[in-house]
C-alpha cells in the first residue's frame, strides 16, 4: 500500500499539515506515538497561538502588525533567527485564525490572569485539546487515515529522497508488530526531544536527571534523530531548551500548565543551602518566568524554596498544589528540609533590608531592599506575618530548540539542498524562527503556518511528479 | 470565608470535587466553556458547600471532559462531568426534606418504578371498587369514572405537599452556599437565570455543542431537552388552565380541541414524547466515561416517567371513545399522581437546584468585589 503522505507526529504541526495535503487530494497517513487518548503531543497542553492582525476582533483586543511582532521577535531571540523565515511565518500568521477556524476550532478573550496576552494572542475555546479535537475531526472527514500508538521508528532517505518509513504499532506492548510504509513524501512533525532524558544530558550532564518536562512524554525525538542521521542539515544545538520554574512536586511528565507557580515575585526564593541567588523582584512575573526555569537549574540539585508570609497569599494565580505551611520560619524550614538558622538568617537579612515603600504588584513599585545581594528591586515587602507558606521550584523543560533546517517551503535541506519530498513543520524545526528565547504563542503559529506549506508543497509536488511522468 | 470547620465535614464527592476545581482553576482553559469555570475563578478554596454550588451549576454538557489534558488516563484523573454528576446526585440526597426520605436517592430507579406500578394499580383497583363497571370501559366521560371533585382531592393535597418539600429542600440548597452573609434573591438575578435556563445556554460545550458521546459536539440534547421541559410546561398550563375553566368560569370538561386545555396539552404532550424519546435514545449511546459510577437509575426514572406521561396523556386524548379508556385513565393518572409524589425525590429537583445555582450565579458574577488573582502583570488586575 502506498500513501501520497506519510506524516510522523499527531500534534497541531502534523494536523495542518494532513489537512491541507488531504484537501488537494491525497491519500495521507498520520503515525501518532502516542494512544488516542494522549494523542497530540505537546499540542494538548497550550492554549493559545500568536498571530499578526491590523485589528481588533473582539477577541483580539487591538492590532498587532506584523512589524510588532518582528521586533518582539528580534528581541526575544537577539537576532538568533532567519530572517526571510521569520517574516514569512509572522506574515502569514495573519491567516492562521482565519484557517484554524474554517477547521473548527473556536476562539476565545484571554484566560483569567493572562489579559497581558489578550491582544497580541488568539486563546482556543476549551484549550488546546479542544483545539485538537476540531483538528482530528476535520481531517478524518476529509479521509485521513490515524494510526495510534503507532511510532516512526526508521526511514529510508537516498540523497534526501524519501522512499518508505518503517512504522511499529502497540510499540508500548510486549507485541509490537513492525510494518514497512511505502509513501511519496514524507512530513516530519514529530515535536521536540524534551522527553529524551538521556538526549538532554548530552548538553546538561546530571543535572537533567531533576529536570521536570512539562508535556507529553512521548516527545522523545526518535524522528529527529532519524532525520539527522539521514543527513538533514540541524539547527540549534542540544542544550538549548526553554524551561520555567515550575511546582517542584509536578510529575515527571506531563504536568502542564497547572504545576506554574507564580509567588516568586512576593517572597524570596533559597537554594538546598538557603541562599538567595537572584533578585526576585526584578521585573512581572510573565516577564521572568521563563529565566527562573534556568536559574533554578544551575543550583545544587535543581531546586529552589520560595518563602511567602500570610500577607502575599491570595496575590497570585491559584496554584494546584498546596503550600507547606507553619507558624514559624524554623517550622517551615525544617517542614521543607533546610537548615533552620540559615533560613532564619537568610529571611532575618531579608527583612532587615527591605525599606519602606508603597507596595503595588500592578506596577515597578518602590518596595526594594537596600544593601542586600542579591537585591530586591521591587515588591520586597517583610516577611514577618505567619502563617508561613513555602513551594519548591523545579526547572520545567517546555520545549527543545534543536531541530533541523528548512527552506519556505519547509522542505528539509540536505547540505543546503531543499530535499524533494521531505518536508518538516513544527517544534522539530521550530529552532529555524526561534534560536533562542520564547514568545508565548509563537510555538504554535509556527507549526500552523509551516504544517500549512507542508501539506499543499507535498501535494504539489505529488502533482508535479505525476505531470513529468 | 468563614466556614473553617466545614472542609473537614466535606464528603468524598465533595472533596473530588473540590480536588478537580483546584486543578481547574490553576488551568482555567475551559474558562469560556460555561459557568462553573467563571464562578469557581471567585474561590480560591472549595469547600463542601461550594463544591455542591458548582455541581449544580454545571449542565453536563461534557465538553470539559473531551478538552481536558489531565483527563484519565492522565494520572490527574480529571473528568468533571462526572464527579459534579456524582457529588449533584449525592447533593440531592442530602439536601432532601425530610431527612428520612434521603435513602431513596440512592436507589432511585427502583424506588420511582415502584410508586409508579403501586400508583397504577391503585388506580385500576380504585376504579373497579368506586365506579361504575360500565364507565369504565364505554364512555368518553372520566368524571364517570372519577368524580372531578375526587380527583382534585387527590391530586391537590399532593401537588401542594411536593411544593412544600421542595420549597424546603430549595432553601437549604440556598442557604448552604452562603458565604458569611445571606445572598439575597434579586430581580435581576432571577431574570438572567431565567433566561439562561430558558435557552439552556449552558448545555452547549461554550457553543460547540454538547459532547456526550464522542469528541464530536452536537446539538441534540439541547434539542430534546427542549421539547422535554417545554413540553412540560404546555401540559403543565393545560392542566391548569382546565382548572381555571372548571372552577372560575364553571365549564367543565370535555373539552373540544380548540379550547387552551387540548390546544395547550396535545403539542405539550407530544414535546414530551419527543423529547423523553429522544433523551432515553440519545443517552443510549452515551460515553461510559461520563455517567456517575455507582447507578442510582435517577436520570432514566425522571426520562422513562416524562415518557409514560406523555404517551398515556396524548393515548387518553385519542382513544378517549374507546372501550380502552377506562384502563389508559388509570394509567395516566396512576402516572401523575406517583409523579407528583415523588417530585422532590428524584431527578425532577434538577431544574430547581440548577435554576437556583443560575440565579447565584448571576448574582455573584453581577456584584463580586474579588479581584481574580493574577501574577504581577503591568496595571492589570482584573475587577
Ligand atoms: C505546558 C505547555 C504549554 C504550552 N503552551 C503553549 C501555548 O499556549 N502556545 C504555544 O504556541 N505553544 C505552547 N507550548 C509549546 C507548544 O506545545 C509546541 O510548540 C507545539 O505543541 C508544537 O507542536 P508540534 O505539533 O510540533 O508538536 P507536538 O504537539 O508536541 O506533537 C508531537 C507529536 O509527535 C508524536 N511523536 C513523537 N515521536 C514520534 C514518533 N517517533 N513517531 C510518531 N509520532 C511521534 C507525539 O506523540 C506527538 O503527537 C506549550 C508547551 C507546553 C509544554
Ligand atoms: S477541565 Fe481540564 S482543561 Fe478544563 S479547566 Fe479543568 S483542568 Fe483545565
Ligand atoms: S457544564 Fe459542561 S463544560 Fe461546564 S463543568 Fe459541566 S460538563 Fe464541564
Amino acid at each position: 500500500m502506498t500513501y501520497d503522505v506519510l506524516i510522523a507526529g499527531g500534534g497541531n504541526a502534523a494536523l495542518c499539515a494532513a489537512i491541507c495535503a488531504a484537501r488537494e487530494g491525497t491519500r495521507v497517513l498520520i503515525a501518532e506515538a502516542a494512544p488516542m487518548a494522549m494523542r497530540g503531543g505537546n499540542t494538548r497542553h497550550t492554549r493559545n497561538c500568536r498571530v499578526a492582525h491590523d485589528e481588533g476582533n473582539g477577541i483580539l483586543t487591538g492590532p498587532y502588525p506584523v512589524d510588532e511582532y518582528l521586533d518582539d521577535l528580534m528581541r526575544v531571540t537577539k537576532g538568533n533567527t532567519d530572517p526571510e523565515l521569520a517574516e514569512m511565518t509572522l506574515q502569514r500568521s495573519k491567516e492562521v485564525w482565519d484557517f484554524l477556524e474554517a477547521q473548527g476550532v473556536r476562539f476565545q478573550p484571554s484566560l483569567g490572569g493572562t489579559l497581558s496576552l489578550g491582544r497580541t494572542n488568539a486563546f482556543f475555546l476549551g484549550g488546546g485539546r479542544s483545539m485538537l479535537n476540531a483538528l482530528y475531526r476535520t481531517a478524518e472527514d476529509l479521509g485521513v487515515e490515524v494510526r495510534y500508538e503507532t511510532r516512526v521508528v526508521d526511514i529510508q532517505v537516498e540523497d534526501g529522497f524519501f522512499l518508505g518509513g518503517t512504522l511499529e504499532a502497540s510499540w508500548e506492548t510486549d507485541t509490537p508488530q513492525r510494518e514497512e510504509v511505502r509513501a511519496r513524501t514524507f512530513v516530519a512533525a514529530a515535536g521536540g526531544f524534551e522527553s529524551n532524558i538521556d538526549w538532554l544530558k548530552e548538553g546538561w550532564g546530571e543535572a537533567a536527571e531533576n529536570f521536570l518536562i512539562r508535556g507529553t512524554p512521548y516527545n522523545t525525538g526518535g524522528v529527529l534523530r532519524l532525520m539527522l542521521d539521514a543527513g538533514a542539515d540541524q539547527i540549534g544545538s542540544v542544550d538549548q531548551f526553554h524551561s520555567v520554574a515550575i511546582d517542584g512536586r509536578a510529575p515527571k511528565f506531563d504536568g502542564g500548565i497547572i504545576t506554574r507557580l507564580d509567588c516568586v515575585p512576593f517572597g524570596i526564593v533559597l537554594n538546598e543551602n538557603g541562599d538567595r541567588f537572584y533578585d526576585e523582584g526584578e521585573d512581572f512575573w510573565p516577564k521572568r518566568y521563563a529565566i527562573w526555569g534556568r536559574l533554578v537549574a544551575a543550583q545544587p540539585g535543581q531546586v529552589g524554596h520560595v518563602i511567602i508570609d500570610a500577607k502575599s497569599a491570595d496575590l497570585f494565580m491559584p496554584s494546584a498544589f498546596p503550600p507547606v505551611i507553619d507558624d514559624t520560619i524554623e517550622g517551615l524550614a525544617a517542614k521543607i528540609g533546610l537548615e533552620t538558622d540559615r533560613v532564619r538568617k537568610a529571611v532575618d537579612a531579608f527583612n532587615d533590608a527591605c525599606q519602606p515603600g508603597t507596595f503595588d504588584h500592578t506596577i515597578h513599585d518602590d518596595c526594594r531592599t537596600e544593601g542586600l545581594d542579591p537585591p530586591k528591586t521591587h515588591w520586597a515587602r517583610p516577611i514577618n506575618e505567619p502563617p508561613f507558606q513555602a513551594y519548591t521550584l523545579r526547572p520545567g523543560i517546555t520545549f527543545t530548540y534543536m531541530g533541523m533546517r528548512v527552506n519556505r517551503d519547509a522542505r528539509v535541506l540536505f547540505d543546503g539542498t531543499p530535499s524533494p519530498n521531505i518536508f518538516a513543520t513544527g517544534e522539530i524545526m521550530a529552532g529555524n524562527i526561534l534560536g533562542e528565547g520564547y514568545l508565548g504563542g509563537l510555538g504554535m503559529t509556527i507549526g500552523t503556518v509551516f504544517g500549512r506549506i507542508a501539506g499543499e508543497q507535498a501535494a504539489k509536488s505529488l502533482t508535479n511528479r505525476k505531470a513529468a511522468e | 470565608m468563614s466556614r473553617v470547620d466545614l472542609p473537614s465535614l466535606a464528603t468524598a464527592k465533595q472533596d473530588e470535587v473540590a480536588r478537580q476545581m483546584t486543578i481547574c482553576n490553576a488551568c482555567r482553559y475551559c474558562e469560556g466553556l460555561c459557568a462553573v469555570f467563571p464562578a469557581m475563578e471567585l474561590r480560591r478554596v472549595f469547600e463542601g458547600p461550594d463544591a455542591d454550588y458548582l455541581a449544580n451549576l454545571c449542565h453536563n454538557c461534557g465538553a470539559c471532559y473531551y478538552d481536558c489534558q489531565y483527563a484519565p488516563p492522565h494520572e490527574f484523573g480529571v473528568n468533571l462531568p462526572q464527579a459534579m454528576t456524582e457529588l449533584r446526585e449525592e447533593s440531592y440526597a442530602r439536601f432532601a426534606w425530610p431527612d428520612a426520605l434521603a435513602p431513596i436517592f440512592a436507589r432511585n430507579g427502583l424506588w420511582i418504578a415502584l410508586i409508579s406500578m403501586i400508583s397504577v394499580a391503585g388506580f385500576i383497583l380504585g376504579f373497579a371498587l368506586w365506579s361504575d363497571p360500565g364507565a369504565l370501559t364505554a364512555s368518553g366521560n372520566f368524571y364517570a369514572v372519577m368524580p372531578h371533585n375526587a380527583m382534585v382531592a387527590l391530586f391537590g393535597p399532593i401537588f401542594l405537599f411536593s411544593l412544600f418539600v421542595m420549597g424546603m429542600s430549595m432553601r437549604q440548597f440556598w442557604w448552604s452556599a452562603d458565604t458569611g452573609s445571606r445572598m439575597p434573591v434579586t430581580p435581576r438575578a432571577l431574570w438572567q437565570a431565567m433566561r439562561d435556563a430558558g435557552k439552556l445556554r449552558y448545555l452547549d460545550g461554550g457553543g460547540m455543542g454538547c459532547m456526550t458521546q464522542s469528541t464530536r459536539p452536537d446539538r441534540y440534547r439541547r434539542l430534546f431537552h427542549h421539547f422535554a421541559f417545554y413540553g412540560f410546561l404546555l401540559c403543565f398550563a393545560s392542566t391548569s388552565s382546565g382548572t381555571i375553566m372548571h372552577y372560575l368560569l364553571d365549564w367543565p370538561a370535555p373539552y373540544g380541541f380548540w379550547t387552551p386545555p387540548k390546544l395547550l396539552g396535545v403539542p405539550g404532550g407530544l414535546g414530551l414524547v419527543i423529547g423523553a424519546a429522544g433523551l432515553i435514545w440519545y443517552d443510549l449511546k452515551r460515553d461510559d466515561a461520563l455517567p456517575p459510577k455507582d447507578k442510582t437509575g435517577m436520570g432514566p426514572a425522571f426520562t422513562w416517567t416524562l415518557l409514560a406521561l406523555g404517551v398515556t396523556g396524548l393515548a387518553l386524548y385519542w382513544l378517549r371513545e374507546t372501550p380502552v379508556m377506562g384502563v389508559l385513565l388509570a394509567l395516566h393518572l396512576g402516572t401523575v399522581f406517583a409523579f407528583f409524589l415523588t417530585m422532590p425525590y428524584g431527578k425532577f429537583m434538577h431544574g430547581l437546584y440548577r435554576f437556583a445555582a443560575l440565579t447565584r450565579h448571576a448574582h455573584e458574577q453581577a456584584t463580586h468585589t474579588t479581584t481574580i488573582a493574577t501574577a504581577p502583570t503591568e496595571g492589570r488586575t482584573r475587577a
